[in-house]
């Protein structure tokens, strides 16, 4: 075998994988800080990310926003609809059984898709070319600019999400509520208030997802978040559900996985490598690479 | 005073009395034809429901097992009850039987390495492990791979659906109010305090699993053989999702409330079915609506109790909830 | 008397902490022993090293001569140790009597198929299972709660029943974990005497964690005292209460 050219796709694959990562780690972060602080698997996140790509779609087609503008607008219109969806069908269910809440987190995930089918039609709508694509050939070695622009996208984000979850009070106040709630609630910290915010945090990100993979791959429709949904979902766990480093980390591991599956073997066996990806390290390490094992008190 | 023995006899076979007499009249409205395909149709799918619902609740409500992957051993017992009457040419029975022992055989196989999971770890691992199954159907060509596994003949009938859904449900609800049930309940109620009184939490949780996908096998196996084809796209998570809120809509822990979910949920769907923009919607609305006021469901987890008007005390307490007119 | 229990040398290590640390003891039979010693000083932790729910890191745990040393706990169960919980494990949504009859599974005659048939002994198990279970609620005076819903009764029921329970598993060692928590003085009085009467009635021995010192004293034969995972003192009640150590590991708790 030619190993000029199997390092070769190797590296390619590595690039590829690690722009694909960028994508499932900023999603596995909403994953994750929701489940650490209400441990509830949020099934709708990976709704949330399609929201963001539409209505950053919107903003860019029907406003004429420029990139950074259609972004923000995006993150925020998620946030909103994060707290929102929060307020109206998890809130009133804190305190019932574990089942119901995840049932009624896939009502809303599928409330989201359907809704949006009947808005918008199943029909992919094109995403708009924001910058000209540039495709950069360094060695052999193919990378376009809207790679670099998820990779530095999505790099920013998680930095101005760790600052803010480890050096502002209210990130203070997230890590507080995620450790025990009631004793947060004790030290006159409105859990409910850090609740919403960290719904919020966490959709922006997804949103700010949605409109990269809009931007790179030029196609949004409304069913597009339920592999990443799920896909971001093992990453969190893989890294650590409730840890924010180990989303990252996660993602990035999947991304990785999914473009050397994809490039060594064949497509169709990507999502089944996510699976089987994801009943490895829940028999291995169910508490996920960073994770720590925490025994019940008996 | 009556000796077990008698009260529980007297209260099987009114039940059974109860089912003889339901049978009939469906019988008879269907082959007058005063009720037509479209009927038949959707009774039979309500029985196939009611024996997932059933059978999924034997894991999740009676022993407490976060199981979402369903559909899977679904799938297994539909793809090789069609190989056997397909592929190797033999009778309906037998098809039938291999569906149920090897859904049951992998439910056991999936049981014993991820029953040390538990809550939501559980939950996830099974869903992938649906997800695995269909995926790994999806490639496998001598079944048809993506384009599913054609021409099956029509081997299901409304007698029996409908018997082997009443064999069921007996099955599980002699099962629930049996020691073995009560182990299972009580390994649902307090995992460490059921081990340390003496019960083999390992064994009892692989043995819902086993028994629970195995009878969903058994559904997968009727599905098959009434729609002619099995199809990958019939055994996605959306399938597991529904069963799973037929359960709990009826109530977890509960067979009566599985059997009212099932019956519920079904005849929704049917009803929406002109409506397919709006059904989804709509389901999700009344899904969310539902779980917000009244998330431990229709009988939470009592049994629908056949003496309402008489109060006997039966053996096995936790099923007889209601045995006293309010 | 026969040797019942021998704890030879055990210790528990969770990382870096050692939360028992080689721990030396012996029951024999009809023994009544108390198991004393301030808040984290190791007592649940022996209890669960006792029943299998934890391996003891070092050191060897044998019962009748058997090791129980990395057996489950439902094996630990089933060769005669039964305990109660330091914060009620009750089934709670099942029935008090229901709570009882799974502690009697062990004993069941019928398997899965008469089950499910419900033909040859299903019956007749049944209902030795439902009078014995009766029995049993009846000396602990719950009998007329057998409906009740577990996590409906008033504490001190909670905690009858929980013992109740264990001796269901018919045990030759009870383990007690601070049965007496949360009852006024009325009610661990009534307490106290029930552990006695229990003990004779039911010729088991009784191994009891409490830290109310008037319940210890008065009902045990020997004591052990631990302190952060190590037993500082072992002896008669008399001995315990002037040993300085122990005084000075409760910091002047007043014992009568």
């Amino acid at each position: 075998m030619d190993t000029g050219s199997f390092a070769h796709q190797f590296a390619q694959q590595i690039v590829n994988g690690v722009s694909l990562g960028s994508i499932y780690a900023l999603i596995a972060l909403g994953y994750t800080m929701i489940y650490g602080i209400i441990k509830l698997i949020n099934f709708a996140h990976g709704d949330i990310y399609m929201l963001g790509a539409y209505i950053g779609f919107v903003a860019i087609t029907k406003a004429g926003l420029p990139f950074l503008p259609a972004l923000i607008v995006s993150m925020i219109g998620a946030a909103l609809a994060g707290i929102i969806i929060e307020r109206i069908a998890y809130r009133p269910m804190r305190n019932a059984p574990r089942i119901a809440a995840l049932i009624t987190a896939i009502g809303v995930s599928f409330f989201l898709e359907n809704g949006m089918i009947l808005l918008v039609s199943p029909q992919p709508r094109t995403f708009p070319p924001v910058f000209a694509p540039t495709v950069y050939n360094i060695g052999g070695i193919v990378v376009n600019n809207q790679q670099i622009l998820i990779l530095v996208s999505a790099l920013l984000l998680m930095l101005a999400l760790t600052y803010i979850v480890n050096r502002t009070k209210a990130g203070k106040a997230m890590r507080a509520v995620s450790y025990d709630a009631d004793a947060a609630k004790l030290m006159g910290i409105d859990t409910d208030r850090v609740i919403s915010t960290t719904f919020a945090l966490g959709s922006a990100l997804a949103a700010a997802a949605g409109v990269l993979v809009g931007i790179y791959y030029n196609s949004i429709d409304p069913l597009m978040g339920m592999m990443p949904g799920i896909k971001a979902f093992i990453a969190a766990v893989v890294g650590g559900i409730g840890i924010l480093p180990g989303a990252m980390l996660g993602g990035i591991i999947m991304g990785l996985v999914e473009a050397m599956v994809s490039g060594f073997f064949s497509s169709t066996y990507r999502d089944a490598a996510a699976f089987a990806i994801l009943i490895l390290i829940l028999l291995y390490k169910p508490t996920g690479l960073l994770g720590k094992n925490v025994k019940e008190k008996v | 005073m009556k000796s077990l023995r008698q009260s529980l006899h007297k209260q099987d076979l009114l039940g059974l009395g109860l089912m003889v007499i339901l049978f009939a009249v469906f019988y008879f409205l269907f082959d007058e034809e005063i009720l037509d395909d479209y009927w038949e149709t959707n009774v039979i799918l309500i029985l196939i429901n009611i024996i997932m619902a059933v059978s999924l609740n034997l894991i999740n409500g009676l022993t407490g097992q976060f199981s979402i992957g369903h559909a899977g051993f679904m799938a297994v017992g539909a793809y090789t009850s069609a190989i056997i009457t397909v592929k190797l040419g033999m009778d309906f029975p037998i098809a039938l039987i291999v569906a149920t022992v090897s859904a049951a055989f992998l439910g056991f196989l999936i049981g014993m390495p991820t029953l040390r999971l538990n809550g939501d770890y559980l939950a996830i691992a099974t869903l992938g492990l649906g997800e695995i199954i269909r995926i790994a159907i999806l490639n496998i060509d001598y079944v048809g791979g993506a384009s599913g596994f054609m021409g099956i003949p029509r081997l299901t009938t409304f007698p029996i659906a409908f018997w082997i859904m009443v064999f069921v449900v007996y099955f599980i609800k002699n099962f629930k109010n049996s020691a073995d049930g009560r182990a299972c309940l009580a390994i649902r109620e307090n995992e460490i305090a059921a081990e340390t009184m003496g019960i083999n939490t390992t064994k009892y949780k692989v043995m819902a699993f086993t028994i629970g996908a195995g009878f969903a096998g058994t559904a997968g196996a009727l599905f098959s053989h009434y729609y002619y084809i099995a199809h990958p796209a019939s055994f996605t998570f959306m399938r597991s999702f529904d069963v799973l809120t037929m359960v709990v809509l009826g109530g977890l822990g509960s067979i009566s409330g599985s059997i009212s979910g099932a019956v519920l949920l079904t005849a929704i769907s049917a009803a929406l079915a002109d409506y397919p923009e709006w059904r989804m919607v709509i389901y999700s609305i009344v899904l969310i609506v539902l779980m917000l006021n009244r998330p431990q469901g229709i009988f939470g987890n009592k049994e629908l109790s056949l003496k309402m008007f008489q109060s006997i005390k039966l053996g096995g307490g936790s099923r007889g909830g209601t045995a006293q007119s309010e | 008397m026969a040797e019942l229990l021998k704890v030879n040398n055990a210790s528990m290590i969770f990382g870096g902490l050692r939360a028992v640390s080689n721990l030396t003891m012996q029951i024999d039979e009809g023994e009544l022993i108390g198991l004393i010693g301030p808040n984290g000083a190791g007592k649940t932790t022996a209890f669960n090293m006792l029943t299998g729910v934890y391996e003891p890191s070092e050191g060897e745990i044998t019962f009748n001569g058997q090791r129980i040393n990395g057996k489950k706990p439902y094996q630990v169960t089933q060769m005669g140790i039964a305990r109660t919980f330091q914060n009620i494990r009750l089934f709670s949504e099942l029935s008090v009597l229901d709570n009882v009859k799974i502690a009697f599974n062990s004993q069941v005659r019928y398997g899965l198929v008469e089950a499910i048939g419900r033909f040859g002994r299903y019956f007749k198990e049944e209902e030795t299972i439902e009078e014995k279970a009766l029995a049993l609620l009846k000396i602990f005076h719950l009998e007329k709660l057998r409906d009740e819903t577990a996590k409906n009764l008033p504490y001190g029921e909670q905690r009858r029943l929980e013992i109740a329970r264990a001796l269901a598993t018919s045990p030759k060692l009870l383990l007690l974990d601070e049965p007496a928590a949360g009852m006024n003085p009325q009610e661990t009085k009534e307490l106290m005497e029930m552990i006695r009467w229990i003990k004779k009635e039911f010729n088991l021995s009784i191994l009891l964690i409490e830290h109310d010192m008037g319940l210890v004293m008065n009902v045990c034969q020997r004591i052990y005292v631990l302190e952060y995972g190590i037993c500082i003192a072992n002896g008669t009640p008399d001995e315990i209460k002037h040993n300085k150590r122990v005084i000075k590991a409760y910091l002047g708790e007043e014992v009568s």
